[in-house]
C-alpha cells in the first residue's frame, strides 16, 4: 500500500515561534492525516484504532487522539511500510533481561528524523557545525544495522560536527591524552559535547575529578539526554550536575533533552530557564493514571507525547511511563513558544499482590 | 547444613542421614492432628491474629474438629498410607500464609517438611512462624516434631534449592511457569516426584436471571471483590474472564447492576489502582485488539474496572491477562457454551446462579479437559486439600499394600 494522496512533507516552520492556536490548528490536521495513513497502511494500528471506536472526522482537539503505550513497540513489529523499505531498524537501550523496543524507519522518516534534530539543536547551538567531543566510545556505534539509542544519538547529533572525536576508549576509560589535544586545538571555538547523561556523569564527570581543573572547558556546550534514573539513584539532579562540572572544569552551558527512540529526532530541549520544550514538530499531554483524564498545568501525570514526524511506524502517539509537570504554553521566560514541561521519573512497576512467583524475587 | 540458608525453624547442623533415617507418619495420625490442632489454639488465642484475616482462615482451617472431619474421606481399614518421607515446598513470594496451608498438607500426610518462605518480610509469616516455635516448645511435641519441620529463607544465589532438591522425596513447587522451570534445573532424585503448580486462567459464569433476581446484590460484589480486587487479581483462581449466560436483555440488565455495584464498593474499599497497572490493562487491550478487531472497551468511571466485550467466543483469551479489574466479557446462551474455550490453562470456574446438579451433569457432560475447581463466587480462594486437580495427601503419601 502506497499513500500518495497525502503529502507528507513536512511543512517548513520556524521554530518555537508559532503561539498556541496557530500550531494547534496546524498540527491536529496533520495528525489526523498520520492517524489515516497508519490506519490504512498497519493492520495492527487499525484494529487497535477500531477497538477504541476511533474515527478521525470526530476529534477536534489533540487530547482527543488515542495514544499507543510505549511497551506494544517492545512486544510487535509495529510498521506502517513494507518491509524491504525499512532502511534501519533503532532499539532502546533496554537494560539486560528486558525486552526492547524495535522501531522501524524508511528512508523519510529517517530523513525528517535527522532534519528535525538538526534544527532543534542548531537553533540551541547558533547555525555553523562545531568541533564535537563525544562522551562515548567508538565502538558504540560501530554496528550499523541494529542501531541502539544511544548510537542512533551520537550519529544524529554528528550531523553539527565539524570534526569529531570520542572522548571514551572502548573500555570505557577517559582518553586522556586525545581529549587534552583536542580542547587545545580547539581552544577559541565553541565545542559541543554530546553524550548520554548516566555516561557523561559516570565515565567523564568522575574522571575528571581526579584532574581537577586541569581541563577548561568554558567554551564548551554540553548536550546531554537518556534519562537521570541511574543518577537519582546517586542522589544527583540537574542543579548538582550542573555545579559539579562547574566547579571542576568550567562548563557552564549545560542542555538536558528529552527524548524516546519512538519519536527520534523531536526531542526536547532543556532551555536556558531550565524547562524542556515542545517544538512546532511534537506536543506535550500529561494525563491521569487514574482515568487517562487530561492534567491541569502545573499537575503531576504520565506523558503522552505526540510527533509529526512518523511516517514508516505508529509512534505519531505514545504513552510514555515517564512523570511530568506541564508548567505552562508560550509564556516560558526564555522566550520560545511551545509547551514547556519537566520530568520526574518514571513509574514504578507494581507490586504483586497474589500468587504468581515462587523464585523470580527480587532481593 | 549451609551458611547462606536462613533457618528460621529447625536445626541447622542436622546432617541429611538423620533427615533420610527419621520414619513416616501415617496420614491424619493423632500425633498431627493434635500437634495441627494446638498451632489453632495458639494462633486464635493471639490478639495480633485478629488484624490478619487470612491468619485467621488458617487458624480455623486446621482445628481439631476440621481436620477430623477431612481425616474421614482418607482414613479406612482398607489401605493403609504413610508419608512419603521428606517434602521440600517452594512457596510463592506473594501470598504470605500459603506456606502455612504448603506445610499442614506435609504434615497431615505424614511427612518431613523443608518450607522456604519468602525472602520478603510478612507479619503474617512471622506470626505463624513465631506460634509454632511455641508449640515446639511444649515438650511432647518437641521429641515428636523437632527435626520433621524446617522453615528457611534464602536468596537466589543460595544453593538451597539444589540442596533440599537432592534429598527430596516429593517437591511442591507453588508457580509460576517460569520460576518452575528454573527450579527444575535442581534435579531431584530418581524415585521422587513432584507437584507443580503452573500459570493458570480463571472465569466466571454468572446465570444473568438468576442474578437479577438475588436479594443481596452487595454481598455478591463483595464475594466477587475478594475473589479478585483483594489480591489484585493475580491470584490464580481470580476470575479474568466473565461469561453471561441469559437473553440479550437480562444480560444487559444484569451487567448494569453487578459492575455499577462492584464500582460503589471499590470506592468504599478505597482500592487503590497501582499508576502503572492502567497502563498495564491499555497495553493487553491493545495487545487483544490486535488479533480480535472486533472487541470493544466498555466505558467505565476510570481504569480501576477495565471491561472488554467480547461480540464473539474467542480461544486464547487466556493469553491476555493482566491484573487489578481487567474483565474480558462474553455473551453464552448455555454452560455447554463453554466447553470449546476450555484448555489445560483453565483453573477455577465460580459460578452465580446455577445449583450444584446443573454443574455436576454439565461436567458429567462435556468433561472439559481443564478446569479443576467449580466454586461459588467468593470462595475461589478457599483453600481445600485438592488443589488444581491434586489430592494432596494421596500425592504426599504412600500406600503400602498388604495382602
Amino acid at each position: 500500500m502506497i499513500n500518495s494522496s497525502i503529502n507528507f512533507e513536512l511543512p517548513e516552520i520556524s521554530l518555537y515561534s508559532l503561539n498556541k492556536v496557530s500550531k494547534r490548528e496546524f498540527f491536529l490536521k496533520r495528525m489526523i492525516d498520520l492517524f489515516n495513513y497508519h490506519q490504512k497502511n498497519c493492520l495492527e494500528f487499525k484494529n487497535m484504532m477500531y477497538s477504541v471506536n476511533f474515527n478521525g472526522d470526530q476529534i477536534s482537539k489533540i487530547e482527543d487522539l488515542p495514544f499507543l503505550p510505549v511497551r506494544l513497540f517492545k512486544m510487535y513489529d509495529l510498521l506502517s511500510v513494507p518491509r524491504h523499505d525499512v532502511v534501519k531498524t533503532m532499539t532502546s537501550s533496554g537494560t539486560s533481561g528486558q525486552s526492547v523496543s524495535k522501531i522501524f524507519l524508511d528512508k523519510n522518516t529517517a530523513m525528517y528524523q535527522t532534519r528535525i534534530l538538526s534544527r532543534i539543536v542548531s537553533s540551541f547551538l547558533g547555525g555553523s557545525r562545531v568541533p564535537m567531543l563525544i562522551i562515548d566510545c567508538e565502538s558504540t556505534v560501530k554496528n550499523r544495522n541494529q542501531f541502539s539509542a544511544r548510537a542512533a544519538g551520537i550519529t544524529g547529533f554528528s550531523i553539527f560536527a565539524s570534526k569529531r572525536i570520542f572522548a571514551l576508549n572502548d573500555d570505557m576509560t577517559l582518553n586522556l591524552e586525545g581529549i587534552k589535544e583536542f580542547i587545545e586545538e580547539n581552544s577559541k571555538k565553541t565545542i559541543m559535547l554530546f553524550g548520554f547523561t548516566f555516561i557523561v556523569y559516570q565515565h567523564f564527570y568522575q574522571e575528571l575529578l581526579k584532574h581537577k581543573n586541569e581541563f577548561d572547558l568554558s567554551n564548551a556546550v554540553l548536550i546531554h539526554g537518556g534519562g537521570w534514573k541511574k543518577l537519582i539513584d546517586q542522589a544527583v539532579d540537574t542543579n548538582t550536575f550542573k555545579s559539579q562540572f562547574k566547579s571542576v572544569c568550567g562548563l557552564n552551558r549545560i542542555h538536558d533533552y528529552y527524548g524516546m527512540v519512538e519519536q527520534t529526532g523531536t526531542i526536547h530541549m532543556e532551555c536556558e530557564s531550565g524547562y524542556l520544550h515542545t517544538s512546532e514538530y511534537s506536543d506535550i499531554i500529561t494525563r491521569r493514571t487514574n482515568d487517562f483524564s487530561v492534567c491541569e498545568v502545573g499537575e503531576q501525570g504520565i506523558i503522552q507525547l505526540l510527533s509529526l514526524l512518523p511516517v514508516s511506524y505508529p509512534g505519531h502517539s505514545i504513552l510514555t511511563e515517564d512523570i511530568g509537570i506541564i508548567f505552562g504554553e508560550d509564556d516560558c521566560t526564555c522566550g520560545r513558544k511551545g509547551k514547556y514541561f519537566k520530568i520526574y521519573g518514571r513509574l514504578k512497576n507494581a507490586e504483586l499482590r497474589g500468587c504468581s512467583d515462587t523464585y523470580a524475587e527480587k532481593n | 547444613m549451609q551458611k547462606k540458608i536462613n533457618y528460621l525453624i529447625g536445626d541447622s547442623s542436622i546432617s541429611d542421614l538423620q533427615l533420610l533415617n527419621q520414619n513416616s507418619f501415617e496420614i491424619f495420625s493423632v500425633e498431627s492432628i493434635e500437634f495441627l490442632s494446638e498451632l489453632s489454639n495458639i494462633l486464635l488465642k493471639n490478639s495480633e491474629v485478629k488484624k490478619y484475616p487470612d491468619v485467621a482462615t488458617f487458624a480455623f482451617f486446621i482445628r481439631k474438629a476440621n481436620l477430623n472431619l477431612l481425616k474421614k474421606n482418607y482414613v479406612n481399614n482398607q489401605n493403609y498410607r504413610i508419608g512419603r518421607g521428606i517434602v521440600f515446598h517452594i512457596t510463592p513470594s506473594n501470598v504470605p500464609v500459603n506456606f502455612a496451608y504448603s506445610l499442614l498438607v506435609g504434615i497431615i500426610s505424614g511427612n518431613i517438611n523443608i518450607v522456604k518462605v519468602p525472602s520478603k518480610n510478612f507479619e503474617q509469616v512471622n506470626i505463624i512462624i513465631y506460634s509454632i516455635k511455641e508449640v515446639l516448645k511444649l515438650l511432647k511435641f518437641k521429641t515428636l516434631f523437632e527435626n520433621r519441620i524446617f522453615i528457611v529463607k534464602y536468596d537466589r544465589d543460595s544453593q538451597g534449592t539444589s540442596i533440599f532438591s537432592s534429598i527430596c522425596d516429593v517437591r511442591i513447587i507453588w508457580g509460576g511457569d517460569i520460576s518452575i522451570n528454573e527450579i527444575r534445573k535442581s534435579s531431584i532424585p530418581s524415585k521422587s516426584t513432584e507437584i507443580t503448580f503452573a500459570d493458570r486462567y480463571s472465569i466466571s459464569v454468572i446465570n444473568a436471571n438468576e442474578y437479577l433476581k438475588s436479594e443481596n446484590k452487595r454481598k455478591i460484589a463483595t464475594d466477587f471483590y475478594n475473589d479478585t480486587y483483594l489480591f489484585d487479581q493475580n491470584a490464580c483462581t481470580s476470575p479474568q474472564s466473565i461469561y453471561w449466560v441469559g437473553s440479550k436483555d437480562e444480560i444487559n440488565d444484569a451487567k448494569c447492576i453487578f459492575w455499577s455495584t462492584l464500582e460503589s464498593l471499590l470506592i468504599e474499599k478505597k482500592y487503590h489502582l497501582q499508576p502503572i497497572t492502567s497502563i498495564e490493562k491499555l497495553t493487553t487491550f491493545y495487545s487483544q485488539a490486535i488479533v480480535n478487531s472486533n472487541i470493544f472497551k466498555t466505558i467505565q468511571i476510570n481504569n480501576t474496572i477495565w471491561r472488554v466485550n467480547n461480540p464473539n467466543v474467542l480461544n486464547g483469551v487466556e493469553f491476555y491477562k493482566c491484573s487489578s479489574g481487567y474483565f474480558n466479557e462474553f455473551t453464552i446462551n448455555s454452560l455447554e457454551e463453554l466447553l470449546p474455550m476450555i484448555n489445560r490453562k483453565y483453573q477455577t470456574m465460580s459460578y452465580i446462579g446455577f445449583n450444584k446438579s446443573e454443574i455436576i451433569n454439565w461436567v458429567n457432560k462435556s468433561k472439559p479437559i481443564g478446569i479443576d475447581r467449580i466454586v461459588p463466587i467468593g470462595q475461589t480462594m478457599d483453600f481445600s486439600l485438592v488443589w488444581d486437580g491434586f489430592d494432596f495427601v494421596s500425592n504426599l503419601s504412600r500406600q503400602i499394600e498388604i495382602k
